[in-house]
């Protein structure tokens, strides 16, 4: 299978979008740590935006970033991939059903613990009917959204918005499920080679472990512990626009086989 | 175009569902049949008073295989009740066998997964407020937990995820195995949904004041006044029709859309819900007019029911005769689509359409065929609506083979 990225953002630790990102993303300038700011999303109004928790954000801040300037923005289906989804309304929700003076949830932290939260602000966002799709994936979140999207855009012709997020959960889930700080990016998957388009990527599934990789430097660390950072490996060579071939872990004993082909 | 291959239609080449009315497709017919409802007194520890619900007898009580022990929680019991039932598991591994295990998917869909597991947890914290070391967050809590139970369960080593897209996951896994076989990544799909019940889901409907009140739901009756929670599990093996025993029911083409309107409500005139179901009828290759019944998504609240049976007419007109089976199983959330789906597949084959439980009066506003008595006639082909917070849409066209 095989598809064209089209649009591409990042939000992450030093990594506070893909402009300001892309240097140190292609190895030109050095990366620094940083902390990982979701900016409240502009795109909604105002009683939306006041909702939406920093998971929310982060995805859209990503998504957004993706599809400046695409004008065909809303009829874009999408896949939206997160291991820990929504883990502070999540574990807020959870601490509330075990208060000692009595249970009173949120109706909105209610509707806003479903894993398709992003989703949903996002198409209320952009005002779009598109079909959607939100998927776990633990750490292979990155990975599944991305096969989702790939075979979206190649069985039925349809161009594709790629979301994958994922923050750190609250105590004590924090202590079961430890995850490295916050990332989230974004692709938009065409079937065509459209003016603009960054490179071509093709895909296949291969029922063995991905070939070991181990970290060569602080950015494949900061993807080791972040499942939507998994992403790392391929907006580096996006970043760089360098041919790859990049085995990208889909479950323990599968990966996914890339190959981007710069335009 | 490279790459593409029809997506439709798909074999449904065996199913089988877990619901309030027990293990097993058996159980769900004959309560349709005889219109006896699942749905009994909430005594779920720790949830809401004065509710009724869909609970699963004898959930608890299921061992997981030795050597999965660590995917141990309610949503996995769940799908183990469902794997042993119908010869399910058999027949997927008729189809390993034909077609090598890397070559059989799982893609389920799950709103919740295992967290009633952490609830339980988060009652056992120790002074410091950590969670007990026996606590498995990725066997349970995790979404991954329910296919990577299936997959391990049944020694499969294709690709393997799982769909949350609120209360259409379980239809909405479907279109996804549609993709996998397109595209060449597998033969045969393990797809359908599960979900549990969880003192999550059950305030937090309570805290919409969604929930039916000391009576069971009736959707699309006058007096209706909100949802009962089921849990449930429902699977579904899709293959190409090729590869599918003679006979076996077609998932003719299924159809998805967003509401972009609002996180909880729907939109007010079911736009989005027209388009998933024109979505799949064009997918199918199908008119309205083709389509012998609706299993509406009825959840039996006040705005569902009034939107969908506005959407409906709208697709459908006076005539094509439709109905909720919420009253049976209670809102199954994540799984509903798949039981549904299942509920199809019997009313193909028995020529029924399941009149709406305990309906004593039609809302008098809505304009669809509503049916709230059984009635036996010739059904071939069947829409099933599903829709979920978020403005989340899916409908499965399910019809008889050609």
């Amino acid at each position: 299978m095989k598809c064209w990225i089209a649009g591409v953002a990042v939000l992450g630790a030093g990594l506070p979008g893909w402009t300001a990102g892309e240097a140190a993303l292609a190895g030109t300038a050095p990366w620094c740590m940083g902390d990982v700011v979701p900016p409240p999303p502009a795109l909604l109004p105002p009683t939306e935006r006041r909702r939406t928790s920093p998971a929310v954000r982060l995805a859209l801040a990503v998504a957004a970033e993706a599809t400046a300037g695409i004008e065909d923005r809303a009829a874009l289906e999408t896949v939206f991939a997160s291991s820990n989804g929504d883990g502070a309304v999540v574990g807020g929700i959870l601490e509330a059903l075990h208060d000692p003076a009595g249970i009173a949830l949120s109706p909105t932290q209610f509707h806003n613990s479903v894993h398709n939260s992003a989703a949903g602000y996002w198409h209320i966002a952009v005002g779009s009917t598109a079909p959607s799709i939100s998927l776990g994936g633990h750490d292979g979140s990155f990975a599944t959204g991305l096969l989702a999207a790939v075979m979206a855009v190649a069985t039925r012709g349809t161009s594709v918005l790629l979301c994958a997020y994922d923050l750190p959960l609250p105590v004590p889930l924090a202590a079961v499920r430890p995850t490295g700080p916050g990332f989230a990016t974004a692709l938009v998957l065409r079937p065509e080679p459209v003016a603009g388009a960054m490179a071509r990527l093709s895909l296949r599934h291969v029922a063995e472990p991905a070939p070991a990789a181990p970290p060569s430097d602080a950015l494949d660390a900061l993807a080791e512990g972040n499942p939507a950072a998994r992403a790392l490996p391929l907006l580096r060579a996006l970043a760089a626009r360098r041919l790859a071939r990049i085995g990208l872990p889909l479950t323990a004993d599968t990966h996914l086989a890339l190959e981007l082909d710069p335009c | 175009m490279p790459d593409r291959s029809p997506l439709w239609p798909l074999s449904l080449a065996a199913a089988t569902t877990v619901t309030a009315l027990g293990a097993g497709i058996a159980p769900l017919r004959r309560a349709l049949h005889a219109r006896e409802g699942g749905l009994r007194p909430s005594e779920f520890p720790g949830g809401p008073e004065d509710i009724w619900v869909g609970q699963v007898p004898g959930v608890e009580a299921v061992e997981l295989p030795p050597g999965l022990a660590r995917f141990a929680c309610r949503n996995n019991r769940l799908a183990e009740m469902a794997l042993a039932s119908d010869g399910f598991a058999e027949a997927v591994a008729a189809a390993v066998a034909r077609h090598g295990p890397e070559r059989v998917a799982v893609v389920l869909g799950t709103s919740t997964a295992g967290i009633e597991e952490t609830e339980q947890a988060y009652s056992r914290r120790d002074g410091a407020g950590a969670l007990p070391a026996s606590f498995d967050y990725a066997g349970s809590h995790d979404l991954q937990s329910l296919p990577a139970y299936v997959r391990a369960r049944l020694g499969l080593r294709g690709p393997a995820f799982a769909v949350s897209t609120a209360c259409t996951s379980g239809a909405r896994s479907m279109l996804e195995a549609a993709s996998l076989i397109a595209s060449g990544l597998a033969d045969a799909v393990v797809a359908g949904g599960v979900d549990s019940l969880c003192r999550l889901t059950l305030h937090g409907f309570a805290s919409l004041e969604l929930l039916s009140r000391g009576r069971p739901t009736r959707p699309c009756a006058a007096d209706r006044d909100g949802i009962s929670i089921g849990e449930a599990a429902g699977l579904v093996l899709l293959t190409r029709p090729e590869h599918a025993p003679p006979g076996a029911p077609l998932l003719l083409g299924a159809g998805a859309s967003s509401d972009g309107h609002h996180m909880s409500s729907p939109h007010p005139e079911g736009l989005g819900a027209v388009s998933a179901m024109r979505a799949a009828l064009d997918a199918a290759g199908l008119t309205p007019g083709e389509v012998d019944y609706v299993n509406l998504h009825g959840t039996g609240t006040r705005a569902n029911d009034a939107m969908e049976d506005r959407a409906v007419h709208h697709m459908f007109g006076d005539d094509v005769p439709c109905s909720s089976t919420k009253g049976w199983t209670g809102h199954a959330l994540g799984a509903s689509g798949a039981v549904e789906a299942v509920i199809a597949m019997l009313c193909l084959e028995d020529g029924l359409v399941p009149g709406c439980l305990g309906v004593a009066e039609r809302d008098p506003e809505f304009r669809s065929a509503i049916a709230i008595a059984n009635q036996a006639r010739p059904v071939r082909r069947i829409a099933s609506n599903s829709f979920g917070f978020g403005g989340s849409n899916c409908c499965l066209l399910i019809g008889q083979a050609a």
